[in-house]
């Protein structure tokens, strides 16, 4: 529902929006540049004095006007010619003829009403309101993304159009707010759903008289010229007409034979309302806020292109079910919950090879669990993804407390596969809570077709690991060869190889690739083969299997060739195959950007922990870091004479001050060592570059991330910090396999 | 713009429909460099004292205290122009009035006018001031501001 509230109003009112904040952020400045234009002024000035000065230049004088910016416009006949200039009030001289700016008009007109006079008013506001459903509706999802108010400037993870979106917003989503509300609110006061308030009328007596000079006239002496609108001089010749006075309090008219005040009138509320709204809207009184509000206006363009290309990808990527059965045909029910929609592509190669195994497949969004229906269902499976921090995705609202709420439990034996990111603390947490729910229904006797399985960033080996788990429990082949839209790959040319570990029957290599020459035009196009930087994750598609693998790159683009560190994983393809390369031959290869492995923007220190080949992208972060960043290398190794990966860079980095230290250890020496025993002997410095705002990198296989957790746990203890808290400032990432 | 009106509230008994007669008002606007112009058309007797209101360019009334003799004359009172209001009128265009005016409005004193106003611009009442007399009609009569000319016919 929230999805909906804020999918449907954006791609709509995309194009509306952005011509709405465009406009309004050239509009911004006017206020800014008109308050710079304007005459110093006296503080201490009266309306008096400026009204003397100003007759005295102009006999003609007919109004005096001072914009919110503080402009001062005297209007103006001189031999029954109209004349308007800009006045400086400490002489009452003209400096400028007062022209109104056409582009200003222009401007304006195409903001407010698209020049369609009330159609375009009607329209601009339903964009005004567009947008108010949008920021607020974009708050409650990035709350729900987050998970919680608190951790609403946490730092953001995924791909880049999300968290440009996200950043952006959270800037500027007050903005936004405060920016549509006004909107309205003035359109409603120019439509008089509002009330204006009204003038006070004319004075019904005069004394008749003329003659009185403004300069005597105690009003006018009382009015201090900040606070001045306009002063209307009452009509050459008619005795009957008044001085005219409007300011910020309110408004009154002036004898001009006695110069005595016939009437105040303090300004109503409806009338301070909308001036206080337009002042927020407008900035004009309030240029800072204008500009501010017009800077934030600007992020409206980006968050339109990215808002639309989120939900393209997860349009393309959910895709239409072929022979879906009815719900009370089939024996397989597969319920789906997915947020941005990849789920639903695993799904759909789930879908396809039960129905080329001879099952009649239902598959429905976990919204429509229906176990009523399911008549001749055998079996039902869950898919379903985490959203951000384990929380239950948009189509899996509610399934939880459905569950829950069965009178006795189902008979149809479930499976459940969760998705997700290892890097959230709470991996599959809403996947866990659902396989929860199931464990206490299998109390009450609803029998457990698959244990609960994980899968982590879209995994197309895992997921296929679970696949033949799923054969077996079936007694059938089932082959799941599932890619999650694979870009498109180039050939990669390998030209030189280093080798590790023979001595240690796990041959290891790094091996270099030299960088694809990519036509002009498919670079124009986007078909190119992409700029990368260390810890980005080379995609390879092996021979013999659509499912690519990934390696982290140990280079950047500007490095003119593609680097990983490779050893031989017992029945790997890919591995295999890669080790096996001659100089000359070839892999098809693309890349993948991994965002979040990446150290953050600054100076401060980096420890980076990594063991075996882990050392690859850790190795490509020293070798880029010409700003000589401290970057302090734990790394873990078996043995420095057989698989010290990059050992005489690691030496001639730090002398040139690229590594600030290297610790090592080794585990198949005397001393046994492994990189968490590294750790712990340098507890106190670790627990220092902590406290110095240090980010933690670490590289490797997941045993050894667990227990580099493990140990940094200890380490921090006497600090405020804990491996989860830093995880949580994005202090603490990991890339582990 | 045509607008027939076959009957005109004016505050006295003027508009009798046996003696009244159709009356076109021309009015050409200047070229101002601004946006749409509100315009007031109303009368007044000999004394000045407002009679009614002919017509009401311009429907948002927030913007009608820029019409300020018209203003000053009906405390802005929505009833004077109810169903007599039309869309503002822009700068170098023409706004064309045809009214059932009694008989008894010309060569009696009456005079016709015109308060204009432009959004971020001065004020303009009675910018037009024509009596309404049998031999003035077909005389256009110059503005000084936003209105060029005005003209009446009977």
């Amino acid at each position: 529902m929230l999805r909906q509230l804020h999918k449907f109003p954006g791609l709509i009112a995309a194009l509306l929006i952005v011509t709405m904040a465009l406009s309004g952020a050239v509009l911004s400045v006017l206020p800014a540049w008109e308050a710079a234009m304007a005459p110093a002024l006296d503080q201490t000035l009266t309306v008096a004095t400026l009204a003397e000065r100003v007759s005295a230049t102009f006999p003609g004088v007919e109004q005096i006007r001072r914009s919110p910016a503080g402009q001062i416009t005297a209007f103006y006949f001189e031999a029954g010619r109209p004349g308007a200039v800009v006045i400086d009030p400490a002489t009452g001289k003209g400096i400028a003829d007062h022209a109104p700016s056409g582009l200003a008009r222009w401007v304006t007109n195409l903001h407010r009403s698209l020049f369609l006079g009330d159609v375009g008013r009607w329209t601009a506001a339903a964009g005004a309101a567009a947008l108010l459903v949008l920021s607020l509706s974009g708050v409650m999802l990035m709350r729900r993304r987050v998970g919680g108010w608190r951790q609403m400037f946490s730092r953001l993870r995924g791909p880049v159009a999300g968290r440009l979106h996200t950043q952006i917003a959270r800037l500027s989503v007050a903005g936004f707010v405060l920016s549509s509300v006004t909107a309205l609110l003035m359109t409603a006061s120019t439509f008089d759903v509002l009330p204006n308030g009204t003038a006070p009328a004319f004075p019904a007596q005069v004394s008749g008289r003329i003659g009185a000079t403004p300069g005597t006239m105690p009003l006018l002496q009382d009015t201090p010229v900040q606070g001045l609108r306009e002063l209307t001089f009452p009509y050459a010749g008619d005795p009957t007409d008044v001085f005219a006075l409007k300011t910020n309090r309110g408004e009154g008219f002036i004898d001009q034979g006695t110069g005595a005040t016939l009437l105040w009138a303090d300004a109503g509320f409806w009338q301070r309302f909308n001036e206080v709204v337009f002042m927020l809207h407008t900035g004009q009184g309030m240029a800072w806020l204008g500009l501010i509000l017009g800077l934030m206006a600007l992020g409206v363009p980006v968050m339109a292109v990215t808002g639309v290309a989120i939900w393209l990808k997860s349009y393309r990527a959910r895709p239409r079910m072929i022979g879906n059965a009815a719900a009370a045909q089939a024996d397989t029910i597969l319920l789906v919950g997915s947020e941005g929609g990849s789920t639903w592509g695993f799904a759909a190669t789930l879908h396809a090879a039960l129905r080329l195994a001879g099952h009649k497949v239902h598959a429905a969004p976990m919204t429509q669990l229906d176990l009523g229906r399911y008549n001749r269902a055998a079996r039902v499976i869950v898919l379903t993804a985490t959203y951000g921090d384990g929380v239950a995705p948009a189509s899996a609202k509610g399934f939880l407390d459905r569950l829950a709420a069965l009178p006795h439990a189902p008979t149809i034996p479930l499976a459940v596969l969760g998705f997700g990111d290892r890097q959230f603390p709470q991996f599959c947490a809403y996947a866990g809570d659902v396989a929860r729910v199931a464990r206490v229904a299998q109390a009450k006797g609803w029998p457990n077709l698959l244990p609960m399985a994980t899968i982590d960033r879209q995994s197309p080996q895992e997921f296929a690991r679970w696949g033949r788990d799923l054969g077996n429990a079936l007694r059938h082949a089932l082959d799941l060869a599932h890619s999650p839209a694979i870009p498109r790959s180039h050939p990669l040319t390998l030209i030189s190889r280093r080798e590790y570990g023979t001595d240690m029957q796990t041959p290891a290599a790094i091996l270099r690739f030299a960088c694809p020459q990519s036509a002009r035009f498919d670079w124009i196009a986007g078909r190119g083969f992409g700029r990368f930087g260390p810890g980005d994750l080379l995609g390879i598609l092996p021979t013999g299997s659509p499912l690519p693998r990934f390696y982290s790159l140990a280079c950047a683009t500007h490095d003119g060739f593609i680097e990983v560190c490779i050893s031989r994983v017992p029945g790997g393809l890919c591995s295999g195959q890669l080790l096996d390369l001659a100089p000359g031959d070839t892999v098809q290869a693309f890349v993948r950007p991994n965002p979040d492995f990446k150290p953050t923007k600054g100076r401060k220190p980096v420890i980076l922990i990594g063991a075996g080949t882990g050392i690859g992208p850790l190795a490509g972060f020293a070798r880029a870091n010409t700003a000589r960043r401290p970057l302090h290398l734990y790394f873990g190794t078996r043995h420095p004479d057989h698989d010290l990966f990059y050992g005489e860079e690691l030496a001639a980095w730090q002398n040139a001050g690229k590594l600030a230290s290297v610790t090592t250890a080794f585990s198949r020496t005397n001393t046994r060592a492994y990189v968490q025993d590294a750790l712990h002997a340098d507890a106190a410095h670790i627990a220092q570059l902590i406290s110095e705002g240090a980010q933690i990198m670490v590289c490797g296989g997941r045993d050894m991330a667990a227990g580099v957790a493990t140990v940094l746990a200890e380490v921090l203890a006497p600090t405020k910090w804990t491996p989860a808290l830093l995880k949580a400032e994005g202090r603490y990432v990991e890339d582990t396999y | 713009m045509n607008i027939p009106l076959t009957a005109l509230a004016l505050t006295t008994a003027l508009a009798s429909p046996a003696l009244a007669r159709p009356v076109t008002m021309t009015t050409n606007m200047a070229q101002y460099g601004g946006d749409g112009a509100y315009l007031a058309l109303y009368v007044t007797d000999a004394q000045g004292a407002y009679q009614g209101s002919l017509w009401m360019a311009g429907d948002k009334s927030k913007y009608y205290e820029h019409l300020s003799d018209w203003y000053r004359a009906t405390a802005g009172d929505a009833a004077q122009i109810d169903g007599i209001t039309g869309a503002s009128v822009g700068a170098g265009q023409q706004l064309t009035i045809t009214l059932d005016l009694a008989d008894a409005l010309f060569d009696a004193g009456y005079s016709l006018h015109i308060d204009a106003g432009v959004e971020d611009m001065r004020n303009s009442p009675s910018e037009i001031v024509v009596p309404l007399t049998s031999s003035g009609a077909g005389q256009p009569v110059q503005g000084a501001r936003y209105v060029r000319d005005f003209t009446y016919d009977l």
